[in-house]
């Protein structure tokens, strides 16, 4: 797994539940004591031990933690606005779903996301299916798509869509596109320094 | 291939227009501005462009010495550089071509490399760029490629400080914190070049601790590595900034003393040492007594590491044969 997939699992774990809880997990499943390092990467099995001495030390579903650190992500100033470069609003966002994993690779040639498809439903609805690649994506990909329709103000409910139904696959309800304001964003960086 | 020029002229509002170039200007015959595209508007602000003469309100930076409308029409199709008379003085460029029936010229804009500049100063959105245009994803890798670029200097700069650790460590005693044999066998290798090739002269000094293995058997191996750390500080005290002190074994200390061309001093400087040596080491509430053997080798003539080292250990030796806590000079 890519050390930036790492890193983020790292910083949602410490910043959210403190310092004393990473410590805890990183030892029990063998994760290097100084942090991952964004630029390197690392065997999946070390991710998926650092996941389930997560869930087992937090006692929370695998899905809602997964789910909270797609939201967390949001939470990041800077991956918030590469994530608004997509589109210009909610709906445009999602249009521009199957170019993300582009984007990505623009940014970081190996950083290994799933392929996302977008597919209207009848109705002011839309189904996201996740390509193949490490299931944890899902309920990543449904705390981002969540956190995003806050962000630029529309009303909607995203969930894992049963898996039985539908696998690997987000269910998005868009009950008002444009509802609130949403966060503001300039094309242009403010000016750092 | 001789297609009249107007033959499929296409008729469009200048609204539509403005939706598929939003940076263009009309331009009629007389030089006047007659329509513009939004974004262009808005990068105007207060000053509507509407009305004015195109080469009042336009400075053409490349190519040089165009001043009158027939100029620019020649360089129908050619890039040119332009920029706002007003405002932050942001860059263009574009392309002009020309209108069929007598309606004049379409001069089609867009930024320049300091887009990202013009996005800011103007407070452009997504929608003043048109869905055709690129800008938005330089943009998002301009900021994406300051983020990793920021990542690997971080980066950089741990992986520097955990490799200087790494080097030190390897080059240092860990009890003493004096030089190591690597240290001191790479440093030799330097001197001994650099006199070859008529640099300073320098002396290397082998001293042995005598009376240690003693200390080591009566007060133990605590009392023993006390002895050495301050054995160690006492050698430093004795020697210049520019000298090198290491530890090269369990109880032989090894010193070069840069620019000493002369045994009278050398074993002035190791006399000084040994006396140095033998004042007594409390451990303890307890002193510890010992001293030293010390053999020197000059550069000399031929500053060979083998020929120096072999040199200063037989002058050692020679030293401890003839009685403890003396110095020769091979």
């Amino acid at each position: 797994m890519h050390g930036l997939v790492n890193r983020s699992l790292q910083s949602f774990l410490r910043d959210t539940y403190g310092a004393p809880l990473w410590d805890q997990v990183a030892e029990a499943s063998g994760a290097p004591a100084e942090g991952f390092e964004a630029m390197f990467s690392y065997d999946d099995g070390l991710t998926d031990r650092l996941l389930d001495s997560a869930v087992g030390m937090l006692a929370k579903p695998r899905d809602a933690l997964l789910e909270d650190l797609g939201m967390f992500l949001v939470s990041l100033e800077p991956l918030r606005r590469l994530l608004r470069f997509s589109g210009v609003n909610y709906v445009d966002f999602l249009h521009s779903l199957d170019e993300l994993p582009e984007r990505a690779r623009l940014a970081v040639a190996e950083i290994g996301l799933p392929e996302l498809a977008l597919v209207p439903r009848e109705g002011e609805g839309f189904l996201v299916e996740v390509g193949p690649g490490h299931p944890g994506f899902v309920p990543v990909f449904a705390g981002i798509l969540r956190a995003m329709a806050d962000d630029y103000g529309a009303f909607a409910v995203v969930d894992i869509a049963d898996p039985r139904a539908a696998p690997n696959t987000i269910r998005v309800d868009l009950l008002e596109p444009q509802f609130a304001s949403g966060r503001r964003f300039d094309l242009g960086r403010p000016e750092v320094r | 291939m001789n297609a009249k020029p107007l033959q499929d002229a296409a008729l469009i509002g200048a609204d539509a227009l403005g939706r598929l170039m939003p940076m263009y200007l009309w331009i009629t015959p007389t030089g006047l501005i007659r329509a513009v595209g939004p974004t262009l508007v808005k990068l105007c602000g207060s000053a509507p462009l509407v009305g004015d003469r195109f080469l009042d309100r336009f400075q053409v930076d490349r190519p040089r010495g165009l001043y009158s409308m027939a100029d620019v029409q020649a360089l129908a199709g050619q890039r040119i550089h332009l920029s706002l008379r007003s405002g932050p003085g942001t860059s263009l460029r574009g392309q002009t071509q020309p209108l069929g029936g007598g309606q004049g010229w379409l001069l089609n804009l867009s930024f320049g490399i300091s887009v990202a500049e013009a996005v800011r100063d103007h407070r452009l959105t997504n929608a003043d760029f048109a869905p055709t245009d690129l800008t938005v994803e330089l943009l998002f890798l301009t900021e994406v490629k300051a983020a990793v670029m920021g990542e690997l200097a971080a980066l950089n700069a741990r992986l520097k400080r955990a490799h200087d650790e790494a080097e030190a460590r390897a080059l240092t005693d860990a009890l003493t914190g004096l030089a190591n044999r690597r240290a001191l066998d790479a440093e030799l290798a330097r001197d001994c070049a650099l006199a070859a090739r008529g640099g300073a002269p320098f002396a290397l000094m082998h001293l042995d601790l005598d009376f240690f293995k003693t200390v080591n058997d009566t007060f133990g191996h605590a009392a023993g590595d006390a002895v050495l750390v301050e054995a160690a500080r006492r050698l430093r005290g004795q020697t210049r900034a520019g000298d090198t002190v290491a530890r090269v074994g369990g109880d032989e200390f090894v010193l070069i003393l840069r620019g000493e061309a002369d045994a009278d001093t050398a074993a002035e400087v190791a006399a000084r040492i040994i006396g140095e040596l033998e004042r007594p080491i409390p451990f303890d509430g307890r002193p510890c007594r010992i001293s030293a053997s010390v053999g020197v080798a000059l550069s000399g003539r031929s500053p060979a590491p083998g020929r120096m080292q072999a040199e200063a250990d037989a002058a050692t030796y020679a030293a401890k044969r003839g009685g403890r806590g003396r110095c020769v000079v091979g």
